[in-house]
């Protein structure tokens, strides 16, 4: 059951449920921090509107810098104005960026240490018809091996908004990973917010879980949906929403895992590398339970639907039900 | 205010001195580069003592000029130079590339606060001090005083990430960025024209919309009217290609990119020491 203290969208398991793309959280969310801080200014490689970045160049254009197809400029100009005082936001699709500059990003921004905030929309194979080389699933492995690096990866378009505001007014270099899709709303204005907390936003009707599912991103959504179906199978299940996958929540983790003795993480992502691989480091290392994770296994993405594509690559419900039951058997 | 004879000669002993800093720390520290520093010495000589705003008893003063090393691997005579101005001890330079120093093998600003940014992979300094000129323009608008110089090097010139810098300053008419590059024609592999060839180089500046000066990078007359006429320029940005003599000063070490990329041992340093030390005798005769 959804715990009441999340204030989670009442509707979220309904058929018709409000479906919003999570990068429209970001431009929202800019546009605001905008509004509230002079010193934040926008870049954009060309995809002002792609990454929904328009809505801050509309409103102060004099603060927003068309970059033009050029990724590695993005990042390290944006590294030049914070040095000045500005809070740079830069965008892109993050196959480009960071996946294309990610020397610079290393050595500009984060090396650096200056408050650069990067941007990657259209994350993941649920891109869709555009194929492999749009689908980004290596940007996490990417930055959040990076030092002091922030790496949220919203699950909905109300908490993208949320990150976006709260991640103006930190000094860390910082990564927010967007998708394109349309991506069911599962928050409200009310559900909390806080960088480097997760939240349990599934738990048992009664005692103690099975098994902690740890999602991050728009296959929240998925996890939630797996847990209701369980739940009617009788298999107590957890699911955390860990928006924040650096720095990692490791005190709501290591409840999860101590409480439910098995984990399944569920990402849009490559395994290796992944915030599946966070946990696992982190777990390992303190109390190390059963696992399985769910994500790409060692492949690129190819041309499809969203959701064609997310069970061609095994990140459907049925997958997560799947991963839960084998970890249950795994279990001592 | 134009530079006088006097005060070039000023300049010239004072390069002299930077210069032997270099090999002492370069020696000591038993790797680093030498070519690169000891030809850059005069254009940093020149910035530092004549040309930059800026306050060495207040490094992070606001309205100081700000200065990017881009090729953060000329990084001697930055430290050189900045223990020589004021901001540290001499005696500091000397921990160079050791553990625990704040002089970092490339430029650290975590390590010296009071550097401008942390460099040494190639190409990417001339975009942060674009995106310092364009902050600098949102607070000040073009009328702005303030200078950002950015020093780059010929090789650098090969990355991509360098040229969409360029194409960007000249898009936004970045009038308060001047960028000077070392040509000095050698990087690792050889000279420049056999790795990868630049030239016609002026002219690549000038269709991307630059104001390009050819200067001589070791005249510090030549160096300090070259910043002068990039305060006159308002439409564009300015480029100093500074002609600079790697190694310059030690015979032994000049215009061979062998010197690119290392150290001089015990003998070479003391001729080394002992031919700049010659020559800032000479200069300091000729200026009494």
């Amino acid at each position: 059951m959804i715990p009441l203290s999340q204030k989670l969208n009442p509707k979220v398991f309904d058929k018709d449920v409000e479906q919003i793309p999570i990068r429209k959280g970001f431009g929202e969310g800019l546009l605001a921090a905008g509004e509230r801080n002079e010193r934040v200014v926008g870049l954009c490689a060309d995809l002002t509107e792609s990454t929904q970045m328009h809505l801050f160049k509309e409103k102060f254009p004099n603060r927003f810098i068309e970059m033009g197809v050029a990724e590695q400029n993005l990042v390290t100009v944006a590294s030049g104005m914070a040095t000045m005082g500005k809070i740079p936001f830069v965008s892109s699709y993050a196959m480009f960026s960071p996946g294309r500059c990610w020397e610079q990003i290393r050595t500009t921004i984060v090396y650096n240490d200056v408050p650069v905030k990067i941007i990657g929309s259209h994350a993941g194979v649920s891109v869709g018809p555009d194929g492999g080389t749009h689908q980004a699933i290596e940007d996490i492995a990417l930055m959040r091996v990076l030092p002091n690096m922030i790496v949220i990866s919203p699950c909905d378009a109300i908490e993208a908004k949320k990150a976006t505001l709260a991640v103006a007014q930190t000094k860390n270099p910082t990564y927010i990973r967007l998708v394109r899709e349309k991506t069911p709303v599962i928050t409200t204005e009310e559900t909390p917010f806080e960088i480097g907390k997760a939240r349990v936003y599934f738990e048992p009707i009664a005692g103690k879980p099975d098994v902690a599912i740890i999602a991050t991103g728009a296959l929240v959504f998925k996890a939630l949906v797996a847990a209701k179906e369980l739940e009617k199978e009788k298999i107590g299940v957890t699911v955390i929403n860990l928006s924040t996958i650096k720095p990692l929540d490791e005190k709501t983790l290591l409840q999860a895992a101590k409480s439910a003795g098995a984990v399944v993480t569920v990402e849009e992502h490559q395994i290796a590398g992944g915030m599946g691989g966070a946990v696992a480091e982190f777990l390992a290392g303190i109390h190390p339970v059963p696992m399985e994770f769910i994500g790409i296994r060692d492949k690129f993405g190819q041309s499809g639907a969203p959701d064609e594509l997310l069970e061609h690559y095994g990140m459907g419900v049925s997958h997560i039900k799947a991963a839960v039951l084998k970890v249950l058997k795994r279990k001592k | 205010m134009p530079i006088t004879p006097s005060k070039i000669k000023e300049l010239e002993i004072k390069a002299n001195q930077i210069r032997q800093s270099i090999i002492e720390m370069l020696l000591k520290a038993g790797s680093g580069h030498t070519a690169g520093p000891l030809g850059m010495a005069d254009v940093f000589t020149t910035l530092y003592f004549h040309t930059l705003k800026h306050n060495p008893e207040k490094p992070d003063w606001p309205e100081r000029d700000r200065l990017v090393l881009s090729n953060g691997h000329i990084a001697p005579v930055l430290y050189a130079t900045m223990a020589h101005a004021g901001y540290f001890a001499v005696s500091e330079l000397k921990t160079l590339r050791q553990f625990g120093t704040r002089l970092q093998g490339h430029p650290h600003r975590e390590y010296l606060p009071m550097l401008e940014t942390s460099s040494g992979p190639l190409g990417c300094g001339l975009s942060q001090a674009v995106g310092m000129a364009l902050a600098d323009r949102m607070d000040h608008g073009r009328e702005t005083e303030r200078r950002i110089y950015c020093l780059t090097s010929d090789g650098e010139h090969d990355e991509g990430n360098t040229w969409e810098a360029i194409m960007l300053a000249g898009k936004e008419k970045l009038n308060n960025l001047v960028s000077v590059v070392d040509r000095n024609n050698i990087q690792i592999d050889g000279y420049t024209e056999d790795v990868m060839p630049l030239e016609p180089f002026a002219n690549k500046y000038i269709s991307f919309n630059w104001h390009v000066i050819e200067i001589d990078g070791n005249d510090i007359g030549e160096i300090a009217r070259a910043f002068d006429e990039a305060k006159t320029i308002f439409e564009k940005p300015t480029v100093i290609i500074a002609h600079t003599v790697p190694g310059k000063g030690v015979a032994e070490f000049e215009r061979k990119y062998e010197w690119h990329g290392k150290a001089p041992n015990r003998k070479e340093a003391n001729l080394a020491l002992k031919e700049l030390r010659t020559l800032g005798g000479k200069i300091r005769s000729e200026h009494e």
